[in-house]
């Protein structure tokens, strides 16, 4: 019972569905952690030991300077990831939410879209921003609590966080939709839509409910499951018997399950799903097969749930250790470019903190405003009223 | 306080008054929405070939196409959710619900996204989208057909929300609704879809966000909305009978309320009745005689009554009677407050 593959397989035709043993609780949990390699269907392209493999159906051509450069992008959010996590523990966010692991899943993503193209992340997508032109300094604002990100998500075609688990499915959906609607799929020009979501977020009818509305419209729509094996303390196998790329099938469309430590093998899936969208044959679902390294946010303790030899076991599968021991054993990069890296990683975090640290109050009349479009003229009476209030105490005060 | 300024449309009186009901007047609506804004598109649960199960969007498909009209698959927050990727990328969706008791699966898209993107993202995403809800009961359904959720969406900021009584106000308030840049909740009373009134295009619409007095009086006044306008004008009419002279107010909208007009009538007539069909726990009702007792405390001869259905789930049809506000319960209230 150690292949998940199995329960894909029909039933024998013939014997009852009830003696067909269904695996229990315990057998489900013990196969699918077998998968913890990701199983025979893994795309790989660059192995954790930093050697290039091929794949019969994923070739990506790409010289050594693309190459340093999927490199300094992992570096540098990974970089600002670990700043912003500093900070939280110094008291200057609230909150955060690390990425630490998922960068080869986030920067593959990413660098796989185009300007035109549109993406939906959930809260975690710190590299998939990166890459859509939205600074670090951009969201810490959110976290510290001062607004709800401060990027245009129209000119940088980036979607606000979401919060709400799932949600941005179906939103990413609909936008997906309106492209096809607008003419914009069919050619290699064409656009398309990747959402984000995680392993968890497949138990969602949100999730659900995107994956039938895409299908039935064709929208030009990838949808990107960083499975990063835990929904906070919950493991994969508590959302489903299947491996997760399997379930497109059920909806009609591909699936697809890329190693997300493999920036390489995830740009060429997702170049592909993309150009699939393009020209009008989307959708398809990438399962991204990842690691969380971090807690799920800075107010989680992952030591209470999971086994510190899991956390060993993925450390060696480390998404840009790999991609150093590749540039560095073909000559594709020295020292000094890692030490450049390095530095430009260190002053990134040095502006994220000032950054973040300096960041004015939010006036109280922030709170009101583009509570609507058009203005409610109740909520202008109450804001007028409070301001009223507050201004009541400017003068008693020294 | 000044009315919401919300009056955009105006049609050229290119044709003669006509009769109309309810549902034609949504359907007129929507129809020229869409022949004059592109961007306007329909979607729900049997919109295209059936014309919805009310018939309200009768037609349209077939002269719009299925890109314009579309019959979504089954799911509540799938409409909602995808209603608002199509309005990030520049479409005006009007969204039907089937039924008042069905738009919970999409409550959480409707609260959670559709009423906070427009803040979070400091007004950068708008979400022109409408939400048509059939609502209220009086038609003999089963359970989950006859419902008032109204009152859960005026509680969330960021949408708005309106209930229209008449023919001639369905047409130009969806017209309105439609024109508007932020989401807005439709409500529509089911039991009224077949009444008929004169739509004539030549007289210029009320602002959407505003209330409307629709008798004058000086006994008391009634402010009420949806259904229970036509229930509640039928008591002024009866009770004129005993020689009670009541002022009813159509709410129209029920978030942004428009109290002006409420407030104004109640400093004159010193009473005032609210009806409504939700139950009154907690709702607009609620709502209304709370704004009223702080801002006319002085001129208030009794307190504010309510008259509503109770705070129990929606009953059997053949309980309905019962639970539904009628004539008789809103003049009692009347005498209640003239006896104070
Ligand atoms: C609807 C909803 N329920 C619960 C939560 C609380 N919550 C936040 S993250 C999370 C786990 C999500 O796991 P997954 O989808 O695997 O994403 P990951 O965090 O692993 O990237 C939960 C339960 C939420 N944000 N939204």
């Amino acid at each position: 019972m150690s292949s998940p593959e199995r329960w894909s397989q029909p039933q024998p035709s013939g014997a009852p569905a009830a003696t067909a043993a269904a695996p229990t609780a315990e057998q489900v949990i013990a196969g699918l952690r077998a998968t913890s390699e990701g199983g025979a269907e893994l795309v790989q392209l660059l192995t954790p030991e930093g050697e290039r493999v091929d794949h019969p159906d994923f070739h990506i051509d790409i010289t050594p300077d693309e190459l340093r450069g999927l490199y300094r992008d992992m570096v540098l959010v990974r970089r600002a990831d670990r700043e912003a996590n500093a900070l939280q523990r110094q008291g200057q966010l609230g909150l955060w939410v690390p990425l630490l692991g998922q960068e080869a899943a986030q920067i593959g993503a990413g660098r796989a879209l185009r300007p035109t193209d549109m993406a939906f992340p959930s809260y975690r997508e710190h590299g998939v921003a990166w890459c859509r032109g939205v600074h670090p300094n951009e969201i810490v604002g959110m976290f510290r609590g001062v607004d709800h990100g401060a990027w245009d998500p129209v000119a940088k075609r980036f979607h606000p966080y979401t919060i709400v688990i799932g949600n941005q499915c179906l939103n990413a959906a609909g936008y997906a939709m309106g492209q096809r609607f607008d003419g914009k799929v069919g050619d290699d020009n064409g656009e398309a839509t990747m959402v984000f979501f995680g392993d968890g977020a497949t138990s969602q009818g949100d999730v659900h409910e995107a994956f039938v509305w895409a299908s039935v419209y064709d929208a030009p729509l990838v949808f990107f499951c960083q499975n990063n094996q835990w929904a906070i303390s919950e493991p994969t196998e508590r959302q489903s018997r299947l491996p997760l790329y399997q379930r497109a099938r059920g909806y009609g469309f591909p699936g697809i399950r890329v190693d997300g430590n493999d920036v390489l093998a995830t740009l060429a899936v997702a170049r592909w799903a993309l150009d699939e969208c393009r020209h009008g044959n989307g959708p398809v679902l990438i399962e991204a097969f990842t690691y969380r390294m971090d807690s799920h946010t800075t107010s989680d303790d992952a030591t209470r749930y999971r086994l510190s030899t899991e956390v060993e076991e993925w450390k060696l599968k480390d998404p840009i250790e790999r991609v150093k021991a590749h540039l560095s054993r073909n000559g594709f990069a020295d020292h000094d470019f890692f030490d450049g890296v390095q530095a430009e990683a260190d002053e990134l975090a040095a502006v994220l903190r000032e950054h973040c640290v300096s960041l004015p109050e939010p006036p109280p009349s922030r709170m009101f405003d583009n509570v609507y479009a058009e203005p409610s003229p109740a909520l202008q009476a109450q804001q007028a009223e409070y301001e009223t209030y507050l201004a009541g105490f400017a003068g008693g005060e020294h | 306080m000044a009315a919401p300024t919300m009056h955009r449309s105006t049609d050229t009186p290119s044709a003669a008054p006509q009769t109309i009901t309810m549902i034609k007047g949504l359907n007129q609506a929507l129809r020229t929405s869409m022949e004059r804004d592109p961007k306007v598109i329909v979607m729900g649960e049997d919109v295209g070939k059936l014309g919805g199960v009310f018939r309200v969007t009768d037609g349209l498909q077939k002269d719009f196409g299925e890109q314009r009209v579309l019959d979504t698959p089954l799911a509540e927050s799938g409409i909602i959710g995808t209603a608002i990727g199509l309005a990030i990328r520049g479409y005006r969706p009007v969204c039907e619900i089937q039924f008042d008791g069905f738009i919970f699966p999409g409550f959480d898209q409707i609260v959670s996204q559709l009423a906070k993107l427009h803040y979070r993202t400091q007004g950068r995403i708008k979400l022109p989208i409408v939400v048509r809800v059939p609502f209220g009961g009086g038609i003999g359904a089963v359970e989950h057909h006859s419902e008032s959720p109204e009152s859960y969406f005026a509680h969330t900021a960021g949408l708005k929300v309106v209930a229209c009584s008449n023919p001639v106000d369905a047409y130009w308030m969806l017209r309105q609704a439609i024109e508007c840049d932020d989401p807005v909740l439709f409500f529509e009373p089911k039991r009224r879809y077949h009444e008929k009134a004169e739509l004539d295009l030549s007289v210029a619409p009320q602002p959407l966000f505003s209330s409307r007095v629709l008798r004058k009086g000086s006994t008391a006044t009634i402010a009420t909305y949806g259904p229970m306008v036509r229930t509640s004008m039928d008591a002024a009419i009866a009770g004129a009978e005993d020689g009670l002279d009541l002022e009813v107010i159509d709410m129209r909208s029920l978030s942004p309320l428009d109290l002006g007009p409420v407030y104004e009538s109640v400093r004159r007539t010193g009473r005032l009745i609210v009806v409504s069909e939700a139950p009154g726990e907690s709702s607009i009702a609620a709502e209304i005689a709370t704004k009223v007792q702080q801002e006319c405390f002085y001129s208030l001869e009794a307190p504010v009554l309510r008259v509503t259905g109770f705070d129990t789930p929606y009953p059997p049809a053949k309980l309905e009677e019962n639970f539904l506000p009628d004539l008789d319960r809103v003049l009692a209230a009347v005498d209640r407050s003239l006896a104070w």
